[in-house]
């Protein structure tokens, strides 16, 4: 009971303290958005056609002709209401055109991370149950290997492997196929809206469709996992506690898994959160190499056409889902470790 | 940590290299990526972007050791004077953060308080964001050029060697030899320069080598999305995009030449790293 608000406490004071985090990363979105080149007012008239006039207007309907705090002022209450601009490749706001492509996003992240997680940890303890065995060299050359593969170029390797070698996979275009039937949207993760719709057979086309990205994602991340969990493994492993679970003669499963992997886990966790960073940068390559309707594309194509609000609102997007992952991990940490609560 | 430069560094050096053949493979494959990167625009049997059209999509042959790509160019041709590309940008980009990293760094670790206090929080928000995406947001905002490549990768690799500058600093400024310095007479700029950084340059060269791998992952990343090189300019990242197109139909050579490419050279800077670090600090072995 005492932990459990122990590390309630602890989650708010975090919070707190990413406070002046997230300002900073507004204020920068904000500046990034104000030194990008051409002149917003011009964009959002009826074209660089229109009159001197014209554009005139549309700068005070901005607010371009304010003062930078001023300005400041404006965009941070826009934002505190939800308010992200309205993209001119959609016509949409902004903040609905993300949060319709978030869904599609977070699945493909998240069962990246789950298979990196399922393949790393286990990688990390064989190779540190047998140190300098070929088991240990093999998985130290993955790792070694895995971290100077740009995720972009394994992903159209394994779409050459599976898609035209082998046949296994579908066509590497999108979430789902466009003329299969869509479930209806719940949750917006396409797996959960089929199995809720009791679908099964759109929901094997949908873990089809998204298998190819998935372990893409996930092969750049399992090098620093397994190579972490070997670390932290070795450490526990020859620490004195296990020695005692062993001289009690406890069964060898329940001393690597119950007592040497969970003192091990603190490590991983850590990693684990900054790993999540680096898959939230991995996406934009991923969704574009899988034309994966995503918001990392998404931000993609209007960059590509100029069209900044959608960037700004991706940016801090990402920023903002990093920081909440980031304050996650320290619950976890205090979950996985009682003593980090106490400090 | 001062032993490299001295001969008996020199010879320490030798014994671990010869010792360790990873490091010293990685070592020969630098110099031979230099080399490449200077002279292969020379020795390249084709233009690396004239257009041969009838000779378009051909696999690997005697003729084109890399196959063709869609406009009939030589692969190995473009393969090697991408190479210089390449390695400029992420060396410049490495290097510009390593200077401005080491003199912002070290400033805060010498005088602290209030300004080591605000880049603190400056670092803090950098690292607030992920770090590709922060770069892409760079580009865009400064304009999709080459240049503009250099300083976001730059900029984000800057908060690592702040750091690092800074807590090296940090724990000696109050040393015995760095206070006989100041006791001697010298400057605060003097210590800093003539007594603080040399010791904490090695480390952070190492931390260069291990970023370059991860420099040129993140510069071609931005341009396979699209940002900075533009076509025809040969490019690994951009080819890799410009192959992509025709993976779904089997023509494997357009992206897995300079996807093995972008491999070794990640693969040699960090095996280098991973070897200096050996050679500079025999506790961080791993």
């Amino acid at each position: 009971m005492g932990t459990i608000s122990a590390t309630l406490i602890r989650a708010g004071r975090r919070f707190l303290s990413s406070l002046p985090a997230l300002f900073g990363v507004l204020v920068f979105t904000f500046l990034l958005m104000r030194v990008l080149p051409g002149d917003p007012a011009v964009f959002f008239a009826s074209g660089p056609s229109a009159g001197k006039e014209e554009i005139e207007i549309v700068r005070k309907q901005l607010g371009l002709d304010r003062s930078l705090p001023e300005q400041l002022g404006i965009y941070l209450y826009d934002v505190g209401r939800g308010n992200l601009g309205r993209s001119m490749m959609t016509g949409q706001p902004v903040a609905r055109d993300l949060r319709q492509r978030l869904p599609a996003s977070l699945e493909l992240t998240l069962t990246a991370l789950v298979i990196a997680l399922i393949a790393a940890v286990p990688l990390g303890v064989l190779a540190a149950l047998r140190p300098n065995s070929l088991i240990d060299h093999g998985v130290r050359l993955f790792c070694s290997l895995g971290v100077c593969v740009p995720t972009f170029v394994s992903g159209l390797l394994l779409i050459y492997v599976f898609y035209y070698l082998l046949g296994l996979a579908p066509d590497p275009t999108g979430r789902i196929d466009i003329f299969a039937s869509v479930p209806p949207a719940r949750t917006g993760f396409l797996m959960v809206d089929f199995l809720l719709a009791g679908d099964f057979e759109g929901w094997w086309a949908a873990a089809r469709q998204l298998m190819l990205p998935a372990l893409t994602m996930a092969l750049f991340v399992i090098a620093p996992l397994a190579r972490i969990t070997r670390a932290s493994m070795l450490v526990s492993l020859g620490s004195d506690f296990v020695r005692t679970a062993r001289s009690i003669g406890l069964s060898r499963w329940q001393i690597v898994v119950t007592y040497a992997l969970r003192n091990a886990m603190l490590p991983v966790i850590t990693i684990a959160g900054i790993v999540f960073s680096t898959m939230l940068g991995a996406n934009v390559l991923v969704e574009k190499v899988f034309s994966w309707p995503g918001v990392a594309s998404y931000a993609l194509d209007a960059l590509l056409v100029s069209d900044y609000a959608p960037v700004q609102g991706f940016v801090l997007l990402m920023a903002s889902i990093f920081v909440v992952v980031n304050l996650l991990v320290d619950v976890l940490y205090g979950i996985a470790d009682p003593r980090a609560t106490v400090a | 940590m001062s032993l490299i430069g001295t001969s008996s560094g020199l010879r320490h050096t030798m014994w671990v290299l010869r010792g360790n053949l990873v490091t010293a493979t990685a070592a020969a494959g630098a110099i031979l990526l230099a080399l490449i990167a200077i002279f292969g625009p020379m020795l390249v049997p084709y233009d690396p972007v004239a257009s041969d059209v009838p000779r378009a999509l051909q696999p690997p042959s005697a003729l084109h050791w890399a196959g063709t790509d869609q406009l009939g160019r030589d692969v190995f041709s473009r393969l090697i004077v991408a190479t210089r590309l390449d390695l400029a940008i992420a060396v410049t980009a490495v290097s510009v953060s390593f200077v401005i990293g080491a003199v912002i760094g070290s400033l805060c670790g010498y005088v602290g308080g209030k300004l080591d206090h605000a880049i603190g929080r400056f670092v803090d928000v950098l690292m607030a964001f992920p770090l590709f995406v922060l770069a892409m947001a760079m580009v865009a905002a400064l304009g999709n050029r080459v240049e503009n490549i250099v300083i976001a990768t730059a900029i984000i690799n800057l908060p690592f060697y702040i750091r690092f500058a800074r807590a090296e600093v940090n724990i000696r400024r109050n040393l015995g030899w760095v206070e006989a310095a100041r006791a001697c007479g010298d400057g605060h700029v003097s210590v800093v320069l003539r007594f603080l950084l040399p010791n904490v340059l090695p480390a952070m060269a190492v931390q260069m080598s291990l970023n370059l791998g991860w420099a040129i992952l993140n510069a071609a990343g931005l341009s396979f999305i699209g940002l900075g090189v533009k076509p025809p300019t040969p490019e690994w990242g951009i080819m890799v995009a410009e192959g992509a197109r025709f993976i779904s139909t089997g023509r494997w050579w357009l992206v897995s030449f300079p996807g093995l490419a972008l491999m070794l050279t990640v693969l040699c800077f960090n095996l280098l790293g991973d070897g200096l670090r050996d050679i500079l600090d025999p506790r961080m072995r791993t």
